[in-house]
């Protein structure tokens, strides 16, 4: 499979996967792991004390690249300026900028999205873009240079899957960058579907980290969009309204009743009455 | 002189470096990020950056999220 280019951010795995969510560091480090990613997300927010390993030395560890986010960011200039100190706290350009409308859909603001998209692009940022799964807004994003955007499937958290997969299938024609579902993904086929949509990677978070098994889930997730890539570019069958044959009927053998008057039926004619049933 | 760190109010010295507020607050600079009266200060200003009086300093770092 080939590789996934975010710029000069070149990942063999499709997969970028969210730390929130999980119970405790040793769990999140196996689903890590086990994901395969090489791509994960952190938040930025006020130091507290505390014990034991930190959530840098655990994903260190994976040798997954961070991937900070503005998660908690209303307005533009509270997204823009958490995406500075995130630049200087983890020398990355990367953001996945995440501009929220309200607490109770989590969804984008489109306006505060542009204007911060506009922004972080102008200062060098290189920015995969959370947003609505709608077009107009993704063309926006990608013609003000996002080096991504994240169409979402439903709302975050919410395990509902991809609700328009029209408008995915839209925005991955309409766009040149790497379209990279983010948000809804309740399950493994639910990762498979974006990638046999079209999209480029899946960005995975309360799926696996809320799951009963997080490495378990993880591990599924890794193999549902490595499945739906490779499915995405094999050339599915056409949906058909009658079935079709995968075993021909030709040299099928005669075992009709024994005291047959009539004669055996004829192969030719089971084929024709077969193929009057196609569409 | 009065400082804001993280919403808490400490007493520091005058003249107070930024630097030495951060390193009050965390025992390793790596991973940590800082603004002052609501704008990032790079890491290469903190030891050269003198607090006024009544500075809001956040200190923040990575967190599980997204």
């Amino acid at each position: 499979m080939e590789d996934l280019e975010l710029g000069d951010l070149v990942l063999s795995s499709r997969l970028l996967l969210g730390t929130g969510g999980v119970s405790n560091l040793d769990i999140l480090e196996r689903a890590i792991v086990a994901s395969g990613t090489e791509l994960v997300t952190v938040a930025l927010r006020r130091v507290a004390p505390s014990e034991g390993p930190s959530l840098l030395q655990v994903i260190d560890r994976t040798g997954a690249r961070l991937l900070p986010n503005t998660a908690g960011c209303f307005t533009a200039h509270e997204a823009v300026r958490t995406a500075q100190l995130a630049r200087d706290a983890f020398e990355t350009d990367l953001i996945k900028l995440e501009v929220i409308g309200d607490e109770d859909t989590l969804l984008p603001d489109p306006v505060e999205l542009l204007d911060a998209a506009e922004t972080l692009v102008d200062e060098g940022f290189r920015v995969l873009a959370y947003t609505n799964d709608d077009p107009i807004t993704a063309v926006r994003l990608a013609d003000l240079g996002c080096e991504a955007v994240m169409p979402l499937g439903s709302p975050i958290g919410s395990g509902m899957g991809i609700l328009n997969p029209y408008n995915l299938a839209i925005i991955r024609d309409r766009v040149r960058c790497p379209v990279i579902l983010d948000a809804g993904v309740g399950t493994a086929s639910d990762a498979a579907l974006a990638m046999e949509l079209g999209c480029d990677a899946v960005l995975i978070a309360s799926a696996v980290t809320r799951a009963q098994d997080p490495e378990a889930m993880a591990t599924a997730m890794r193999w549902a969009v490595q499945a739906g890539r490779l499915a995405s570019g094999a050339g599915r069958i056409p949906r058909r309204r009658h079935a079709q044959a995968s075993t021909s009927p030709e040299g099928r053998a005669d075992l009709g009743g024994p005291a047959d008057p009539s004669g055996p039926v004829t192969s030719d004619g089971d084929a024709d009455e077969r193929d009057s049933g196609s569409p | 002189m009065t400082i804001t760190v993280n919403g808490q109010t400490r007493e520091f010295d005058a003249p107070c470096r930024l630097g030495h507020v951060i390193d009050a607050e965390v025992s390793e600079r790596r991973g940590v990020a800082v603004a002052v009266d609501g704008e990032m200060v790079p890491r290469a200003d903190w030891d050269d950056t003198e607090l006024e009086d009544g500075a809001r300093v956040e200190v923040v770092a990575a967190v599980q999220g997204g």
